[in-house]
C-alpha cells in the first residue's frame, strides 16, 4: 500500500471511531489536538487499524503516535517488516 | 419546626415501546395501543419467547453516531428520555432556569441490570478475535451508573449522581431517593428516572427459564395482560422515563410549570425469596402505608393507582392485596391501571415511565387504560380501568407502585397540582 493508501484507510478508521471528516486526517495533523481524539479512542483507531493492515502496534508505542504522519509511517514500517 | 421542603415535578420525558416522546406516548396510552412486537433478529430464533415491547423509536435515530457509539443502549435511552425532560422543565433556557447551580442539580437514573448488551457484545467479540478487540470504552459503558453519569455530564450535574439499583422498583426508587435530596437540602433539582435496555437473547433466556415470561404465541399486542385469568407472565420492554423534581420553592422562583407535587415515598423489604413476591403483599403493602404516612395522606384522596401489576399469575394478585389492606374500604373506588399492558416490563425503567404516566393521569385528570383485560381474575376485586377513565377535579393522589426481584417495594404518592 502506497503512504496515501494507508493514509486514506486510516481516516475511515478515524471516521469511523471518533467521527472525524475523514479529509481532516491528513499526515501534518495531531490526533489529541487537532482531531481531538481522546486517549481512549485512540485505543479504539490502534486495534481497527492493527485489523486492517495486519500489523501489531504494542500499547507502549501508541504514545509515540503523535499525528497522522506518525501512525502512517509506523504502519509502512511494521508492514515492510512483516 | 419548620415546614418540610415540598418536591414537584416540573419535566418529564420518555422513549419507550409506544414512541419516542412523551406527548405521543400519552395519545397512544390513552388510546390502549401496544408496543409489543415480533423481534426478527434471528438470534433469537430459538428462544421460546420471541416477543418484546422494543422501541418504537431507535436511539440511533436521535442521537449522532458517534454519541450513541459511546454509549450502552440503556445510557442512549437515558439521555433521551432526560434531555427531553430537561427540556419540558425550561431548565434547559438561561432565563427560565434563573441562577440555577450546577452544584444544587443531582442525577438519580436507575438501572435494572446495567449495561448488559455492551457487556455481552464485548464478550463475543473476545471469543471471535482475542482479548484486544475488547473495547477500551466497555468498562465506562456496561457500568450500572454509566446513564446516570451520561445526564450528569449534559446537563452539569454536580450534586449526587445515584443509580439505584432494586430490579424492577429502581425507576421508581429513583425517584423517591430524589425526592429526599431535595428535602435534605442537598439539591434544589434533582432529574430522576430509570432505564433498561435487556432485550437480548441471554436475558430473555433467563427470564424465560425463570419462568417469568410469557410464552403466549398468540397476538403479540395480547399477551401482556393484567388480572385477566389468561395471563402467564410479563412480556419485556425496554426504554426509559425521566422527571425533573424540583423544591416547590425554585420552581415557584422561576415560574415553571408545576404538573405534580411528590407527597409521600415509601421504601420496603419483603425479605422473604430473592425472587417470589410475599404472596400477601406485605412488604408492598408496608411500603404503600409509609408513602402515605410521608404525605399525610387520607387514603379517602387516593384517586388513581398506576399498579406495577406486570401480568404475572403472582404478583397481580397480591398487589390487589395490598391495595386492599392499605386502602381499605375505599379501595374499590380507586380507578387501577396497569400501563404494562400496553408497554410490556421496562425493568429498571418502568417504575419511571409509570411515574411520568401517573403525573400526565393527575395533570389531564385522565386515567390511561389497561388492555386485554377480557376475564377479570376472580381473586381481584378492583375497579381496572378497561378504556380511559375521567379523574374527580380538587386535590386528589395518583399512587405509583414499584416492587422487584429481591423482595425491594417502592411506592410514590403524587399529588395533583390545583
Amino acid at each position: 500500500m502506497s503512504t496515501e493508501e494507508i493514509r486514506a484507510a486510516l481516516a475511515e478508521i478515524v471516521n469511523e471511531v471518533a467521527g472525524v471528516d475523514a479529509d481532516d486526517v491528513q499526515l501534518d495533523k495531531s490526533f489529541v489536538d487537532d482531531l481531538d481524539v481522546d486517549s481512549l479512542s485512540m485505543v479504539e483507531v490502534v486495534v481497527e487499524a492493527e485489523e486492517k493492515f495486519g500489523v501489531t502496534i504494542p500499547d507502549d508505542q501508541v504514545k509515540n503516535l503523535k499525528t497522522v504522519g506518525d501512525a502512517v509511517a509506523y504502519i509502512e514500517r511494521a508492514s515492510a517488516a512483516a | 419546626m419548620t415546614a418540610r421542603t415540598r418536591v414537584v415535578v416540573t419535566g418529564l420525558g420518555t422513549t419507550n415501546p409506544l414512541a419516542g416522546d412523551t406527548a405521543t406516548t400519552w395519545d397512544r396510552m390513552l388510546a390502549g395501543e401496544s408496543g409489543v412486537r415480533p423481534i426478527e433478529d434471528p438470534a433469537f430464533a430459538d428462544l421460546p419467547v420471541r416477543i418484546a415491547g422494543t422501541a418504537a423509536v431507535e436511539p440511533t435515530e436521535i442521537l449522532d453516531r458517534i454519541r450513541a457509539r459511546r454509549l450502552d443502549r440503556s445510557s442512549q435511552f437515558a439521555l433521551i428520555a432526560a434531555m427531553e425532560a430537561w427540556k419540558d422543565s425550561g431548565l434547559d433556557v438561561p432565563q427560565q432556569a434563573g441562577e440555577l447551580d450546577g452544584d444544587r442539580v443531582g442525577v438519580a437514573m436507575a438501572s435494572g441490570i446495567g449495561g448488559v448488551q455492551t457487556l455481552l457484545s464485548n464478550y463475543d467479540a473476545m471469543l471471535a478475535k482475542g482479548p484486544r478487540r475488547v473495547s477500551p470504552l466497555a468498562v465506562p459503558m456496561l457500568m450500572a451508573n454509566a446513564p446516570a453519569a451520561t445526564i450528569s455530564l449534559e446537563i452539569g450535574a454536580r450534586a449526587a449522581v445515584n443509580t439505584p439499583v432494586s430490579a424492577c422498583a429502581s425507576g421508581n426508587e429513583a425517584i423517591a431517593l430524589a425526592a429526599d435530596q431535595i428535602r435534605l437540602g442537598r439539591a434544589d433539582v434533582v432529574l430522576a428516572g430509570g432505564t433498561e435496555a435487556a432485550i437480548h437473547p441471554l436475558p430473555v433466556a433467563a427470564f424465560a427459564n425463570m419462568m417469568a415470561l410469557s410464552k403466549n404465541t398468540g397476538d403479540p399486542t395480547t399477551v401482556s395482560r393484567p388480572w385477566d385469568t389468561g395471563r402467564d407472565g410479563f412480556v419485556l420492554g425496554e426504554g426509559a422515563g425521566a422527571l425533573v423534581l424540583e423544591s416547590e420553592e425554585h420552581a415557584l422562583a422561576r415560574g415553571a410549570r408545576i404538573y405534580a407535587e411528590v407527597l409521600g415515598t415509601g421504601i420496603t423489604a419483603d425479605s422473604h425469596d430473592i425472587a417470589q413476591p410475599d404472596p400477601e403483599g406485605r412488604g408492598g403493602a408496608r411500603a404503600i402505608l409509609r408513602a402515605l404516612a410521608d404525605g399525610d395522606i387520607d387514603p379517602a384522596n387516593v384517586a388513581h393507582v398506576n399498579a406495577h401489576a406486570t401480568s404475572t399469575p403472582q404478583g397481580d394478585v397480591a398487589e390487589a392485596l395490598m391495595l386492599h389492606a392499605t386502602l381499605g374500604g375505599h379501595a374499590t373506588d380507586v380507578v387501577v391501571t396497569s400501563t404494562k399492558s400496553m408497554t410490556g416490563h421496562l425493568l429498571g425503567g418502568a417504575g419511571a415511565l409509570e411515574a411520568v404516566a401517573t403525573v400526565l393521569a393527575l395533570h389531564h385528570r385522565l386515567a390511561p387504560p389497561t388492555i386485554n383485560l377480557d376475564d377479570l381474575d376472580p381473586q381481584v376485586d378492583l375497579d381496572i380501568a378497561t378504556k380511559q377513565r375521567d379523574l374527580p377535579l380538587g386535590d386528589i393522589v395518583g399512587l405509583n407502585n414499584s416492587f422487584g426481584f429481591g423482595g425491594a417495594n417502592v411506592a410514590v404518592a403524587f399529588g395533583s397540582n390545583g
